[in-house]
């Protein structure tokens, strides 16, 4: 089957773009290391109070101004702890379980954000860059109050 | 030749896909008003009620009803012959609406505000699921009665024959849709069923969202497909030309075989539990499926321009003053291409591995979303209505005018509609949130003027359906009694296309691209173990 040369030209370019494409959000992923979220551990999502961590929510300090651990619960519907306290430029592990229904977590106005799924506990890096009071929202919908379900990131100059 | 004695379906399925469109329309202009700050119209259960209903009824109701129709439509016309079996159509439609009563019933109860992703252990009535489960079923059913009918055609001496693109581009869309919902039915038969009726206590949630966007994103080319097949046969012949490839028609349909399924995990990118590298492997199956709708959007501007410049167009792009843009189906098939050609790029933000951060679960998505089914699916399927009805009636348009208007407030109401909500979805506005003011925190203030802009374009579009529904009534109810000549069957070009046209092969390289692509990863969220979660029944 003959096809028209133009056709051809721009079959080659789609092709061409779809590997720009792949190459540079790879690059980005592999390479620069922005990953998308993957580390998931198990757990009874009726039985979370039996793991220190979910028993009491909390921002821990692990290395001051360098690694920082944020053990935190979403439900229906609020995030504990609510506000979380960390300085910019400082690691900062968070994870975050379900012990009802699914929820989101979005840090507004930054690239941070992950799905949190009951039975797992979801383990994600992030690292804040500039201070000042951020927006977490529930972006997943978790019932009739889910319009209420938010909390507070605050970026310390250090 | 046939009798086209199953154009008793062919009506029955677009009238239901009208009712669904108009009831779907109502439920969305609700939102759009809920969602501007200050407005209040109804509480959060029954916003989140609706919002479930537009979902489910637009997403499943509209376009199965109409996409089965058309097939019937575009088979008999396009083969000579009547379908295999009535009495199998009889059954797949009556299995059809039974499953979507008893999924509607609960949810406009409230006891299914689930929405249509009802991710567990989200629990709904059981007949929510059982409904569902009976619409696909039926959906199977009428699948296998237009393969057989291609297959009855083919015994009757056309062994030698290319299929008509039209058909061929069916067949695609029906391959496509039963290896789509192998993942909906696993789901539904072993997870949610068993687990709503409390036969077992947990769920996995993770392993039901694999299952649904196994299902889910495929689904969007089973919309999408029958949008395509308009494009490629019902165009040129309204321009009265050739289409510009029929090959390259046939490679799209094809292609679209291959790359529709093995792509789910690019809506699970913010999922824990799967891995990148494999998230990153549905990236690029993904952008592999970008191939045949550039190719589409060639032949057919391609196709255009032959038209236009035989009609005396002239200049680099002057000719397309040329087109008949007066002509409510062309203009609808116009207008939705173009559409869709910002949902091409906006998609590719979706798909793009880690850029989704920036716009997963946002107000993107609905954006994107209304630009796809909503507009390339939507508009062509009521564009191709106003063309369609009179053939199916022997009634005339009630008004060629109105439809024009109709078609021009879509495109303009769209616009309106969905450029905002992408914006909106960049600044971080969640989707699905019956009210996005969070308390006036300072990060929301930007938003209000951009939901505002939405609400606009959202009661365009209502009023845009409104005035199709009211035509299509006035068409149906009062419409002058013509002869409309049935498009006459097409010359079926001999030959064979070599590989291009076996589906068999092509059938069995998506099923190893699937196997490839969800195989590990779905044992290994099956080896993380998890417990699982009971039900919470939303109320």
């Amino acid at each position: 089957m003959s096809i028209n040369k133009y056709e051809k030209a721009w079959l080659g370019f789609s092709i061409i773009m779809v590997f720009a494409f792949l190459g540079i959000t790879g690059y980005f992923s592999f390479v620069a290391g922005f990953q998308t979220p993957q580390d998931a551990e198990v757990i009874d999502p009726t039985k979370i109070d039996e793991d220190e961590r979910f028993a009491n929510p909390r921002v821990e300090e692990v290395i001051p101004g360098e690694l920082y651990n944020v053990y935190m619960v979403a439900r229906m519907w609020s995030y504990s702890p609510t506000e979380i306290r960390v300085p910019k430029g400082a690691y900062v592990k968070f994870y975050i379980t379900s012990p009802d229904v699914q929820h989101g977590f979005h840090v507004v106005g930054t690239n941070v954000q992950t799905n949190v799924i009951p039975g797992y506990i979801t383990v994600i890096t992030a690292k804040f860059e500039k201070t000042g009071e951020y927006l977490i929202v529930c972006n997943e919908y978790c019932g009739r109050g889910h319009q209420f379900m938010k909390g507070t990131l605050i970026v310390t100059e250090g | 030749m046939g009798n086209f004695k199953d154009d008793v379906f062919i009506r029955l399925g677009f009238y239901v896909s009208y009712v669904a469109i108009g009831l779907g329309a109502l439920f969305g202009l609700l939102q759009v008003l809920e969602r501007v700050p200050g407005i209040r119209i109804i509480p959060a259960d029954k916003y989140y009620l609706s919002l479930t209903a537009h979902g489910v009824i637009m997403a499943l109701v509209f376009t199965t009803f109409f996409i089965m129709a058309l097939a019937i439509y575009v088979v008999t016309r396009g083969l000579g012959i009547d379908t295999y079996s009535y009495a199998l159509n009889k059954v797949a439609y009556g299995l059809v609406i039974v499953g979507t009563v008893m999924a509607a019933v609960p949810i406009l109860l409230g006891k299914a505000s689930v929405l249509y992703t009802f991710y567990p252990p989200m629990k709904a009535s059981p007949f929510f699921y059982i409904g569902a489960t009976i619409l696909v079923i039926g959906t199977w059913i009428f699948a296998a009665n237009i393969l057989l009918t291609v297959k009855k055609w083919r015994s009757m001496g056309n062994t030698d024959k290319k299929l008509p693109l039209g058909v061929f581009g069916v067949v695609a869309t029906l391959i496509i849709w039963y290896i789509a919902t192998i993942g909906v039915a696993i789901e539904m038969l072993f997870q949610l069923i068993p687990w709503s009726l409390g036969l077992v206590e947990r769920i996995d949630p993770l392993l039901a969202r694999n299952f649904f966007w196994y299902f889910g994103h495929p689904l969007v080319y089973f919309w999408l497909l029958p949008a395509y097949i308009v494009w490629y046969t019902v165009l040129p012949r309204l321009l009265n030309v050739k289409l510009f490839s029929d090959f390259l028609g046939r490679v799209v349909f094809m292609l679209f075989i291959l790359f529709s399924t093995p792509v789910g995990y690019h809506h699970q990118f913010m999922d824990p539990g799967i891995e990148a590298g494999w998230k990153y492997l549905h990236t690029a199956t993904t952008f592999f499926v970008f191939v045949p709708s550039l190719i589409t959007a060639f032949t057919i501007t391609a196709t255009m321009e032959m038209a236009a410049r035989a009609r005396g167009g002239k200049g680099l792009l002057g000719w397309i003053k040329a087109l008949p843009w007066r002509d409510p189906t062309f203009a609808s098939v116009a207008f939705a291409m173009i559409l869709f050609g910002f949902a091409g790029a906006t998609g590719a933000v979706n798909a793009g591995h880690n850029l989704n951060y920036v716009v997963h679960n946002t107000a993107w998505i609905p954006g994107h979303l209304h630009l796809t089914v909503g507009s390339a699916v939507a508009l062509t399927f009521m564009g191709v209505s106003y063309l369609l009805l009179p053939m199916l009636t022997g009634r005339k348009l009630h008004s060629t005018k109105l439809a024009l208007t109709q078609v021009y407030l879509w495109f303009i109401g769209m616009i309106l509609f969905s450029a905002p909500m992408h914006y909106l979805g960049i600044l971080g506005s969640p989707r699905r949130t019956y009210d996005v003011t969070f308390g006036g925190h300072p990060s929301t203030q930007g938003w209000a003027p951009l939901l505002v802009l939405a609400a606009i374009g959202g009661m365009l579009l209502f009023a845009s359906v409104m005035l199709f529904l009211y035509n299509v009534l006035r068409t149906l109810t009062s419409g002058a009694r013509v002869e409309v000549a049935q498009p006459s069957s097409v010359e079926i070009p001999q030959g064979s296309l070599g590989v291009v046209d076996n589906f068999k092969l092509f059938t069995a390289i998506a099923l190893l691209l699937v196997l490839m692509a969800y195989m590990v990863p779905t044992m290994n969220i099956i080896n993380l173990g998890t417990p699982g979660a009971p039900p919470v029944v939303i109320r």
